[in-house]
């Protein structure tokens, strides 16, 4: 069960079968959901970058890439670009930064966990999906540690069980939900708090 | 439990290095983004001194050569050769056909780290039969990438996204041309550097040095905040020719600088811009 009571921000991260996974997540939201989301896929660099656009046609939800220096809002998924991580200042604004990759990635999904962990605290909720390397467990543990609520797609729903699963296997779980329930169980506890 | 001990560096300790380098060694990093320098500070402080945040401040204060170190560390120095490449590709398309209506062509990659991008230009030059009347000084804060820049010497692992990366920014010639596989190593060759000029030159303290047809500043903006910004915007109006070309990163823009007026969109994807004529 999701219980967005005093969350400000959710955070999902995904890899491999991340894109589908991504869309169906989002698919249920209505356009007015309450929680600013920010989502870390593993993606293409150096090519021109479709994914905002196949992820917005899934959703009514507000899909854009987060900037320099943005203020973070409710009403809208941010989507770390391609060959950046995406960080965040204690002030609530992105910042990127094109330092090393980490775990072979950037966007790195442990950097945006970490920073969402220091800045929002238990006020976050984080969400690991599909993927085939373990980018992003430690990142949720930070965050479970700081108080935040933690899960991870169930492993049997995911195309590439690889990254819940090292998430599960050192505790940085609260609790596992198959894919086809996320978006769902978010859209009702949104109905809960407004 | 051991993920957690790894975070010792907050905001206080954050504060607390940047007062110490500008009282000992004269450097600002006060207009520095936070969470980017941070993350940088928590690097080196576990590699260093196995998370002891007061080992760094003792030798960073008291020990020249590791300070050195520390420098080329703190600041972010990744870059790679044509990236992005549908930004070169359309500095092949929009810029060098204006830039070559100049005698000389003066262009200043400000913050070059290590230099790919000064070689990654100087490839797009050569190939428009430009670099021989091109002058292109590299500048960063740090002297050891400044050494790297000057020698063209990369390694030769990533030579291969180089070449898929040339392609696409519209290169056609054969990239392996330009330089010769020697131990891992892939060694520009000698006729890219005659015109090159590499010095120190800090963003954040120093001025306008020449003028120039354009100016290459990607990825470094990221990194200040938004005074800092306005200032180095300003640094690059001043240190422009009318209608000189200002080229960012991808995310990056001139919206937070108070001369942003003095600029007019070239191409507003690849963030290439241009000096009015009349400012």
């Amino acid at each position: 069960m999701i219980d967005l009571t005093g969350i400000e921000l959710i955070v999902i991260g995904g890899s491999a079968g991340g894109i589908k996974a991504i869309t169906e997540v989002l698919k249920p939201l209505p356009k007015d959901f309450p929680v600013p989301i920010v989502i870390v896929l593993h993606r293409l660099k150096n090519v021109p970058s479709t994914l905002q656009s196949v992820i917005q046609y899934h959703t009514l939800l507000l899909v854009k890439e987060a900037d320099e220096k943005e203020t973070i809002k409710p009403r809208c998924a941010y989507i770390a670009p391609a060959n950046y991580h995406l960080l965040i200042e204690k002030d609530k604004t992105f910042a990127l930064d094109y330092s090393e990759v980490v775990k072979y990635s950037r966007p790195s999904i442990d950097i945006t966990f970490e920073c969402v962990a220091n800045v929002y605290g238990n006020k976050a909720l984080g969400i690991l999906l599909t993927g085939a390397n373990s980018d992003g467990a430690s990142g949720l543990l930070l965050m479970k540690l700081k108080g935040a609520k933690c899960y991870a797609q169930d492993p049997k729903s995911a195309e590439v069980s690889t990254m819940p699963q090292s998430a599960i296997d050192i505790g940085a779980t609260d609790e596992l939900i198959a894919l086809n329930r996320i978006g769902l169980l978010l859209k009702q506890a949104a109905l809960k708090i407004s | 439990m051991a993920e957690a001990e790894r975070y010792v560096i907050g905001e206080v300790e954050v504060e607390r290095i940047i007062e110490v380098i500008f009282n000992k060694r004269g450097i600002d990093f006060s207009g520095y983004s936070r969470a980017s320098f941070s993350r940088r500070i928590q690097r080196i402080t576990d590699r260093d001194s196995n998370g002891d945040f007061e080992i760094i401040v003792q030798r960073v204060s008291e020990d020249k050569l590791y300070f050195d170190q520390f420098l080329k560390e703190v600041t972010v120095n990744v870059t790679e050769m044509f990236r992005d490449p549908s930004f070169f590709l359309a500095i092949r398309k929009k810029v060098l056909p204006e830039l070559g209506h100049h005698h000389k062509i003066r262009l200043w990659h400000a913050a070059c780290s290590t230099g790919e991008e000064v070689y990654s230009m100087a490839t797009l030059l050569h190939e428009s039969n430009l670099l021989e009347r091109s002058v292109i000084y590299g500048t960063d804060l740090n002297s050891d990438v400044l050494k790297k820049a000057k020698n063209g010497v990369y390694s030769a692992k990533n030579i291969r996204e180089y070449t898929t990366n040339y392609q696409r920014s519209g290169g056609s010639g054969n990239f392996s041309d330009y330089y010769q596989a020697a131990y891992g190593n892939a060694v520009f060759k000698e006729f890219f550097r005659k015109n090159m000029v590499f010095s120190e030159h800090n963003l954040v303290t120093d001025g306008s040095f020449n003028e120039f047809n354009l100016i290459m500043c990607r990825n470094v903006l990221i990194y200040f905040q938004k005074p800092l910004q306005s200032r180095v915007i300003r640094i690059f109006k001043e240190s422009l020719a009318p209608g000189g070309f200002l080229c960012l990163g991808s995310k990056e823009s001139l919206m937070f600088a108070d001369d942003h007026d003095a600029f007019e969109e070239v191409d507003a994807t690849q963030k290439i811009y241009r000096k009015k004529l009349v400012v």
